[in-house]
């Protein structure tokens, strides 16, 4: 069923495939959109957009030896945003009829209370940048190898080690269909897959019983998952349980910390990230507003969002305005240069949408969101990180995490961890929560590795209730006086 | 859709499974409509309309599962879900557990609930109550600036389950909320809180200049907030943090935690998990309220009982698949609790309890999901108040709370009547007595 990949790359393949599928089987044309835009800002609407969406979603889920469970889902709808000033509608239709549609149209339009007739033509855009092959991951694989691909990665995490009692492992695919019409009348697509793996292991030994986890994913079809990357995945998931059954209790207190590469930019995504919102900085409520330009970080830190690297779970073509995606430095050597908007923030800001406009389906708003977010490289080599400290808290690896916006408190928990004594790894520690002051421990930052990586692509954010897919990054990164949550 | 229609989809679609070779099958029907608007900056900044639909089928064949769902409610879309279903359950491997809970516990009485109350509230009434809500936060206090909004919204929904067995349930429900989002700041620093009240009712919900104002207050008296040395302490729960530790009892005594020995509370049935002055019942009936319903999510007949009974654990929290995998019978389950009822200890709430305590750590909000349910580990970020000698001193921050849950639980000293009714969980402000504060 593997789709061509020449097909697949071609910009004009995502438009026309994207009227197929949210156009044509409801007999809706170029005129209908015209008249659902003149009727969605007829009311006085200086911005707007209609978003057509199809998300198909399936899962398979091993447990017990067997894959036991799988659910699929289809959903589609039409949103339609108008937007006033500050003031912004939304209201969207499940049913793909005219009447339906233009009764949606005119909810949304109901923000402004002018009247104005108006005409709009819409012209097809194609996109240039093409990140991701244009396929659907559902059918990217049948489904009998779906089922063997999680007995596989069952088998291998029982093998590493004969203390491993449960394996539960799943794998999704996500397949997102999009067309955006804008208030200009620019039409633009994009086609969207998504794949994901997860493992999780629990291991046994003289009655203690521990917990380890790992996973991949990006924007592919499921070939990603090669029986290396499996492997390594099983490794993984068995090798930080089994760590943590030797964890003591964590330290509590000030301290210093070393934090791992790749995932533990959760970091940079909770300390930084979010702060860096333009909702957030024009509303005033950030605990950076009404800094930039200001010295925020030590001198070392460059902070950057790309929305388009290649195959990352955070990155779009074009984001859920129809702009294409960027590179934006944030921070550079320690200095705030940019946030992160979407056009209606940017408008009110004076500045340009960075296309990180983006929402979790037609049914929520647009607001500016993080896509792939990190910490560029620096000087030091990892080992040289951890041998300049003497005694603290290495956190090769970390949960989730979360921040107070306005407050700049965040918090980040460590699901594997090591005791440093006299510049060596000591004792691992139980998992602990670490807790920080964003603008002050972005100064805090001491020394940063050379070694950057991207998490494997497995984050999901939240905000406002919206969740959405994105990447976190960074390389070894020693911070001073942060707090440890550990119980000892 | 209309009630008929929804109800003739459902049972065609059943038909439709029975056709293509289910043993059983189950099918859910659910629709909703509502609004919210949210003010901020004194004018109306959201407008939002929401009006959902789905359908989704779980089928049984030879003991082997498959599920599907859709928004699309056309009949074509209905007929492709079912089979899709059906060709999941061709491909994943049978397990003797599957299936509908058995026939004889079906809720086949259906009790009126008091669950569907629309309010009659029309746009403009709505933006006004926002604005004024707002505008409360705003002139509680000189300090308050700014706010994140404040926001009005009611929905409306309507859900028919029905399963091979013959078994169907209409579930009718209306939820309104109003909240606010306060922002305070001096010298330089911000704080913000909220404060919300969600009602099945209008009428039972608070009013909206109240919300205002008690954000404003709240994110006033957070600032100049600092940290504290690392210490054990006395940790007092306002009622909002307490529901987060009742909710970690529930995932450990949940069928799912508990078959895969992935819980703190294994082979705890009957054992003291906590001091004997702790009961905790599960009220699926109250009148109004958010954890109520007369049947689970897979038709079984929900009752009254006690899960934790002075301190013993009595009860787990098992759907019929959790419950065959333990060789035990379902408890009604199936889709998480019912209302919890945790019963105070203490004719008085948190302020009644501030003033027992020699020192002590209040916590009002946790952040960061830092709680392993397997092993009881526990460490969460936090703040609050110190209190001392009786009374709150200064607000706190960037600090956590730790301990293992199973020590925890056994070092709850009070439970307040504070309770809030805004969720399932009906808990007031809980007062342990030693945790590892971390700080400076």
């Amino acid at each position: 069923m593997a789709e061509d990949r020449t097909t697949i790359n071609d910009p004009d393949i995502a438009l026309s495939k994207a009227k197929s599928i949210l156009l044509d089987p409801f007999n809706l044309d170029d005129h209908d959109l015209s008249l659902m835009l003149s009727t969605l800002l007829s009311s006085g609407g200086e911005m707007g957009d209609i978003y057509f969406q199809a998300i198909s979603h399936e899962s398979w889920t091993l447990e017990d030896r067997e894959v036991k469970n799988s659910v699929h889902s289809n959903r589609q709808g039409v949103g339609f945003r108008s937007i006033l000033g500050e003031k912004s509608g939304l209201a969207y239709s499940e049913v793909f009829e005219k009447e339906s549609l233009l009764q949606a149209a005119k909810a949304a339009g109901t923000i402004a209370t002018d009247r104005k007739q108006m005409t709009y033509r819409v012209n097809p855009k194609t996109s240039q940048q093409i990140l991701y092959p244009l396929l659907n991951p559902i059918n990217s694989l049948v489904d009998e190898n779906k089922v063997k691909l999680l007995r596989s990665i069952d088998a291998s995490a029982r093998a590493r080690d004969h203390r491993v009692k449960e394996v539960v492992a799943m794998l999704s695919g996500n397949y997102q269909v999009v067309l955006v019409v804008s208030h200009e009348g620019e039409l633009k697509a994009d086609i969207r897959p998504l794949v994901r793996l997860g493992v999780s292991v629990i291991v046994e030994a003289n009655g203690r019983r521990e917990r380890g986890s790992s996973g991949g994913g990006g924007r592919h079809g499921y070939e990603f998952f090669d029986q290396d990357m499996l492997k390594n995945y099983a490794a993984e998931a068995v090798d930080q349980a089994l760590i943590n059954l030797e964890a003591i209790d964590a330290p509590a207190g000030e301290m210093t910390v070393v934090l791992g590469s790749g995932w533990p930019g959760v970091l940079v995504h909770e300390a930084i990230g979010h702060g860096l919102e333009g909702d957030f900085n024009r509303k005033k409520t950030s605990a950076f507003s009404g800094l930039m330009g200001e010295k925020v970080a030590s001198s070392i830190c460059t902070v950057v969002d790309d929305g388009t690297l290649e195959g990352q779970r955070g990155s779009l073509n074009i984001d859920d305005e129809g702009e294409e995606t960027q590179r934006t430095v944030l921070i550079e050597n320690g200095r705030l240069c940019n946030y992160m908007q979407d056009k209606l923030n940017a408008k009110l800001m004076g500045s340009h949408s960075t296309g990180n406009g983006r929402r979790e389906s037609y049914s929520t708003q647009t607001i500016p969101r993080m896509t792939n977010t990190f910490m560029m490289a620096g000087p030091h080599e990892h080992d040289e990180i951890i041998q300049s400290v003497d005694s603290g808290l290495y956190a090769k690896n970390f949960g989730g995490g979360q921040v107070d916006i306005t407050s700049g408190k965040f918090v980040f928990s460590a699901s594997e961890a090591y005791l440093i004594k006299h510049g060596k790894l000591d004792a691992p520690v139980k998992g602990a929560m670490l807790i920080g002051d964003g603008p002050s421990a972005l100064k805090q930052i001491s020394m940063v590795g050379n070694n950057l990586a991207l998490d494997p692509g497995v984050g999901n954010c939240g905000k406002e209730g919206q969740t959405i897919p994105v990447n976190v990054g960074q390389p070894t990164m020693r911070i001073e006086n942060l707090t440890v949550g550990g119980t000892n | 859709m209309k009630k008929q229609t929804i109800e003739s989809e459902a049972e065609a679609a059943l038909v439709h499974a029975k056709q293509l070779g289910a043993d059983q099958a189950a099918v859910t029907v659910s629709s909703g409509k509502g609004f919210s608007v949210k003010a901020q900056n004194r004018s109306i900044e959201t407008v939002e309309h929401y009006e959902d639909q789905a359908f989704s089928i779980t089928v049984f064949v030879k003991k082997s599962m498959g599920s599907a769902t859709t928004n699309n409610l056309s009949k074509d879309s209905l007929l492709e879900t079912t089979e899709k279903a059906l060709s999941l359950a061709s491909l994943t491997a049978a397990d003797e557990c599957n299936g509908l809970a058995d026939s004889n516990l079906m809720a086949t009485e259906p009790i009126d609930l008091d669950l569907h109350h629309p309010w009659k509230l029309d746009m403009g009434k709505a933006q006004t109550m926002a604005l004024e809500c707002e505008q409360a936060a705003l002139e509680s206090d000189p300090k308050v600036d700014n706010s994140e909004g404040a926001t009005v919204g009611t929905y409306e929904s309507h859900s028919l389950y029905a399963n091979s067995h013959g078994f169907v349930g209409a579930t009718n429900t209306t939820g309104h909320t109003i909240s606010c989002t306060a922002v305070a700041s001096e010298n330089g620093s911000m704080e913000m809180d909220y404060e919300y009240s969600a009602a099945r009712k209008a009428e039972d919900l608070l009013d909206h200049e109240k919300i205002g104002y008690k954000a404003g207050i709240q994110a006033c008296s957070h600032l100049g907030a600092r940290k504290i040395k690392t210490q054990k302490a006395q940790v007092l729960y306002s009622p909002r943090a307490a529901k987060s530790l009742i909710s970690h009892i529930t995932d450990a005594i949940s069928g799912t935690s508990l078959y895969r020995k992935a819980s703190f509370l294994l082979d705890s049935m009957d054992q003291h998990i906590c001091p004997d002055y702790l009961t905790i019942t599960e009220q699926p009936h109250l009148k109004s309220s958010f954890g109520s319903t007369y049947f689970d999510g897979e038709g079984v007949k929900t009752k009254p009982r006690t899960l934790v009974e002075q301190g013993v654990l009595r009860g787990y929290l098992l759907s019929s698949y959790s419950a065959r995998r333990l060789g035990l019978t379902t408890t009604g389950n199936a889709g998480g609790h019912h209302n919890l009822l945790i019963e105070p200890t203490l004719s008085g709430g948190l302020e009644e309890i501030i003033r027992t305590m020699t020192t002590g750590l209040v916590v009002t909000d946790l952040i960061g999901y830092g709680v392993n349910i397997v092993n009881g580990d526990y460490s969460r970020g936090a703040n609050g108040f110190w209190v001392e000698n009786g009374e709150i001193q200064y607000p706190v921050s960037e600090i956590t709370i730790a301990g293992n849950l199973k020590n925890i639980l056994q070092q709850i000293l009070v439970i307040g009547n504070d309770c809030e009714r805004n969720s399932a969980i009906h808990c007031g402000s809980i007062l342990i007595d030693d945790m590892m504060v971390a700080g400076q």
